[in-house]
């Protein structure tokens, strides 16, 4: 779980930031938004309005404009007038941003999570990957791509089972 | 604003050059859309065009307004390279541009993430998308190479099609900070790496020259691009300011 405290914020923008940071993924609703590692921070503006820093999972994700929405739709439930979502790049997410409940839920919910990932380091295939389903080690690789652009598409040997999933980046 | 000094002018440019890049590509790919040879493939093209779009989008962007850029400009505005407009043809053409492409654009985003310009927050972001892009050429290149009599000779000719516009990649862009002779050393020594482990030959012939009427950065374009922008502005120009 990310804190705020520790990000120069006021005790409102803390506050918001864990309203804002429990929304859930428009894609994958087991993991709020700061699980997921995607929530920057808060701040407010002198004018009453609040904005929320963003980091997409992939450049180009389209779930990005859900979050946006949503997040605009719980802080203004929660009394702020206006709520400006802006996304920011840099530093670029990576799946290591994952917290480790987070890592926990997408098991659970069947999709295998990613693997530490070395910065720089080339893209891992090799190292196994565990089956959400039956726990086997014994997977393999059907396609690097999947359902969402963060997931690849895994097969169990043992179980026989296809699962997602969500690769390093 | 100082959108009018001399380096705006430059920035601005060169984001719509990589921009179109990302952007033509996208729809190029797109295409493949219910015509790939298998679900799986189906759905990595169609992954890859998606992180191509948001990578346009977001340099599209720092040029201007996205959609005025990607729906209203004439064919002489894009600025893209001739590589990425050539049709998909038969996949081993789909291949052999991807394999071209993808390992220039993870040279290139590798050297800008490390440098501080403007494109940097982006390339660092898109590096680690073009990763998985390449090692998806690279696969099927390997596949393909070393599959059948038929996969290979496919996958040769598409190679040698698509050689004579790979030269203009690395023609420098304004804004663009690389060492543009190293990132061609680096290109060219990968690529006879893939296609050594996939039993094919770099080939051979010119990578540029006086065939050429002139290059995609110059807005000078191949004649299936005039159809392709028709398309894909079609739906832009036909509903101005429609929205979903």
């Amino acid at each position: 779980m990310v804190t705020f405290a520790d990000a120069g914020m006021t005790r409102l923008e803390a506050e918001l930031a864990e309203i804002a940071g429990s929304v859930p993924d428009p894609e994958l609703p087991v993991l709020t938004l700061s699980e997921l590692g995607v929530m920057r921070g808060v701040r407010m503006h002198d004018d009453g309005h609040a904005e929320v820093t963003l980091t997409p999972t992939y450049t180009g994700c389209p779930a990005i404009e859900a979050m946006s929405a949503d997040i605009e739709r719980a802080l203004i439930e929660h009394g702020i007038p206006e709520v400006r979502v802006t996304t920011v790049l840099s530093p670029a997410w990576s799946t290591d941003d994952i917290s480790a409940e987070g890592r926990r839920k997408l098991a659970e919910f069947g999709i295998a999570p990613p693997r530490p990932h070395a910065a720089g380091g080339p893209v891992s295939l090799t190292l196994s990957v565990r089956c959400p389903h039956c726990g086997s080690t014994d997977t393999e690789l059907l396609s690097r791509f999947s359902s969402t652009a963060c997931k690849a598409l895994r097969r169990c040997v043992a179980c026989r089972e296809p699962f997602d999933h969500f690769k390093e980046l | 604003m100082t959108s009018t000094s001399g380096t705006d002018v430059v920035r601005t440019a060169a984001a719509l050059a990589l921009g179109d890049d990302a952007l033509i590509l996208s729809h190029r790919l797109g295409e493949w859309a219910g015509h790939a040879p298998v679900l799986e493939e189906e759905v990595a093209l169609a992954n890859i065009a998606l992180d191509l779009l948001g990578q346009a989008r977001v340099l599209l962007s720092l040029a201007g307004d996205e959609d005025e850029l990607a729906f209203l400009r004439e064919e002489r505005a894009f600025r893209n390279l001739q590589l990425v407009e050539q049709p998909n043809g038969d996949f081993a053409h789909t291949i052999a541009r991807q394999l071209y492409f993808s390992f220039y654009q993870h040279e290139l985003y590798a050297e800008l993430a490390a440098g501080d310009g403007p494109f940097g927050p982006l390339a660092a972001k898109a590096v680690k998308e073009t990763a998985y892009h390449r090692d998806h050429a690279e696969q099927w290149t390997l596949r393909l190479g070393d599959g059948t009599e038929e996969s290979r000779r496919r996958m040769r000719t598409a190679l040698d099609a698509l050689w004579k516009f790979t030269g203009e990649m690395f023609a420098p862009v304004d804004g663009v900070e690389v060492d543009w002779a190293a990132l061609e050393q680096r290109w060219l020594a990968s690529l006879t790496g893939v296609l050594d482990r996939a039993g094919l030959a770099l080939p051979e012939g010119p990578r540029t020259g006086a065939w050429a009427a002139g290059a995609g950065r110059q807005g000078l374009h191949t004649e299936p691009f005039g159809r392709m922008l028709a398309e894909m502005q079609h739906l832009h120009r036909s509903h101005p300011g429609a929205s979903w």
